[in-house]
């Protein structure tokens, strides 16, 4: 069995009297690719930042490759090799795409192995042709594709993504979808997603959400024809 | 990333010797030497507001530590190197324990602004509050409101007696000033530089690539309060005597005024904003028509309301029309944009 690298037991969020994530118990394995969904509300987005760090949980314990981190900050989690992609595309807008990846790659590599990194991860995301541009002048698939460029760039070995398909066109999501494979290699990836083909053309087990708990746990394939899941998140009864 | 260090370094020097010959011959080395201090404290600011998006509303705190640090051990120790090197360190420990109360505490933005005006505040009303015999540091009595006149002002290292003074002294501060310049532009140009902008422009960015913004950010801090000491004590050095009002919260504003001016995010903005300003309120105060603050709040309208970015940005926006790149104009961005995005599907 491979290691286990991400682990939550009992992972609570509550805001006020509100319980956004309730009891989690959570596995993802070594190089596992695992999606989130769920309607809105379900508590994906709190677990997220749960686990990144975003959030301190109000009760549970987050453990990553065995080591608590429930109540690290986002960086000491990032320091960890873990790569994380927020909702919206979260960039440096003043920079050019080269400066944001390599920013990215510093924090990894000295400043020479950094910018050939960032050479690389230009080149492996085709992004040659912008590398020079300012993050503000760019389409919004292009941004997207470019935060996935500053996750890649850290050789990370879990990778947390959220929406990472969100608002981007049919061509873009090909090409995330070949990127997040590659990355798949190494890394175990965690994916929050609304997009049911992108889930479908991507991940094999998927984790369904409903009401800030796990309500199932299972393949693609018997999850989206399960009736209580299309009845919870496809809104069709059973 | 791309730039040269040298090539910077060999530009400043010969700018900075060019304007040392140059510079006397049309303004008195006295009243140069004043603005000269007056700039390397709008570029302590220009640092951390412009490069590491600290907006500080306290930078004259640092200017009035480093000028009573400079002061009291002057009086205390009978020569200029060791307060000197007091003068740079006390603002730069300050500053790192306030700013790590505030970063760490995760403050931001208003509320950063709005301690740092507090501590200034603090430090000002308690300054002016030590008038009486028993505040006395050593030898050093504070003097309240009259200040600290008859100290030890600079000497050779090492010579007590030796003082440097008039020309002399203005071309020590034109040096500093310029050693000042290449240090934070070595800086900005090294990794911890390059990571500071990125901070500026999305902290929560940087958080999840795994910097400690906040350690950063207080270093940062420590960095510009370190260059508002050493303008502090050059000042001290220069009036021969210091005063609560280096403390006042005109000071701050003007220090942020200069910054507005000159142009944020560039080095040399803060610098000429703080030069030109302050020879301006010198040459408004030699007049008895206009009261030169109203001069200077309808220069800062202007300025907010025209040229927005501060002189530096607009003019080597101008350059960059007339004789280099040109930057793409609003339209041209977004035909290229929506060019692009058809071309995605």
């Amino acid at each position: 069995m491979a290691e286990v690298v991400l682990e939550t037991n009992g992972l609570t969020m509550r805001f006020g009297g509100v319980v956004a994530a309730s009891n989690v118990d959570f596995k993802l394995h070594a190089c596992e690719l695992r999606c989130l969904i769920g309607p809105n509300g379900a508590g994906k987005s709190t677990f997220f930042k749960c686990v990144t760090g975003l959030q301190t949980p109000t009760e549970g314990e987050v453990y990553m490759r065995g080591e608590e981190t429930t109540h690290w900050m986002p960086h000491q989690i990032a320091s960890l090799g873990v790569g994380i992609k927020t909702q919206t595309p979260n960039v440096m807008d003043a920079l050019s795409v080269f400066e944001n990846i390599w920013l990215a790659a510093r924090r990894f590599h000295s400043p020479q192995d950094a910018s050939r990194k960032t050479h690389e991860i230009i080149e492996r995301l085709a992004l040659g042709s912008i590398a020079r541009d300012g993050l503000g002048q760019l389409a919004h698939g292009e941004r997207q594709r470019v935060e996935l460029g500053l996750v890649a760039v850290g050789d990370p070995w879990l990778v947390l993504l959220d929406e990472p398909a969100a608002g981007m066109s049919a061509e873009d999501v090909e090409r995330m979808t070949g990127i997040i494979h590659e990355l798949n290699k190494s890394a175990a990836i965690i994916i929050v997603e609304h997009d049911m083909q992108f889930i479908r053309s991507i991940a094999e087990m998927v984790t369904v959400f409903h009401q800030g708990e796990v309500l199932m746990e299972d393949h693609v394939d018997r999850v989206m024809s399960d009736p209580t899941v299309r009845n919870v998140y496809l809104g069709k009864k059973a | 990333m791309p730039g040269s260090l040298s090539k910077d370094f060999v530009t400043i020097i010969i700018v900075t010797a060019l304007l040392i010959w140059v510079m006397p011959l049309l303004i008195a080395t006295y009243t140069l030497t004043v603005l000269i201090v007056y700039g390397m404290l709008g570029l302590s600011l220009g640092l951390i507001w412009g490069f590491g998006g600290i907006l500080c509303f306290g930078q004259a705190a640092f200017f009035g530590l480093g000028a009573y640090t400079y002061a009291i051990a002057a009086i205390n120790i009978g020569e200029s190197t060791i307060p000197m090197v007091l003068a740079v360190l006390v603002p730069a420990i300050f500053a790192a324990l306030l700013g790590a109360m505030m970063f760490y505490g995760r403050l931001n933005d208003v509320y950063l602004g709005v301690i740092t005006l507090v501590v200034t505040l603090i430090l000002f009303k308690f300054i002016n509050s030590t008038a009486g015999p028993q505040y006395v540091i050593g030898k050093a009595r504070l003097g309240g409101f009259n200040g600290i006149p008859g100290f030890q002002t600079l000497n050779v290292p090492g010579n007590p007696d030796a003082y440097i003074w008039g020309d002399s002294y203005f071309y020590v501060c034109a040096v500093l000033l310029g050693v000042v310049f290449l240090l934070v532009t070595a800086l900005l140009r090294s990794s911890f530089g390059r990571i500071a902008v990125g901070i500026r422009e999305n902290e929560v960015r940087m958080s999840l690539m795994g910097y400690d913004v906040r350690a950063r950010k207080t270093v940062m801090f420590a960095i510009g309060a370190a260059i508002a000491g050493l303008a502090g004590a050059l000042f001290a050095n220069w009036g021969e005597i210091v005063t609560p009002n280096l403390f006042s919260l005109g000071q701050s504003a003007e220090i942020i005024i200069w910054c507005i001016v000159g142009g944020l995010g560039t080095r040399l903005g803060p610098i000429l904003g703080a030069a030109g300003l302050a020879y301006l309120k010198f040459m408004l105060g030699q007049q008895a028509v206009i009261d030169n603050t109203l001069i200077m709040g309808l220069i800062l309208v202007l300025f907010v309301l025209f040229l927005p970015r501060g002189i530096v940005p607009a003019l080597a926006g101008l350059w960059n029309v007339s004789f280099g790149r040109r930057p793409l104009g609003r339209i041209h961005q977004q035909r290229r944009l929506r060019k692009r995005e058809r071309l995605n599907g």
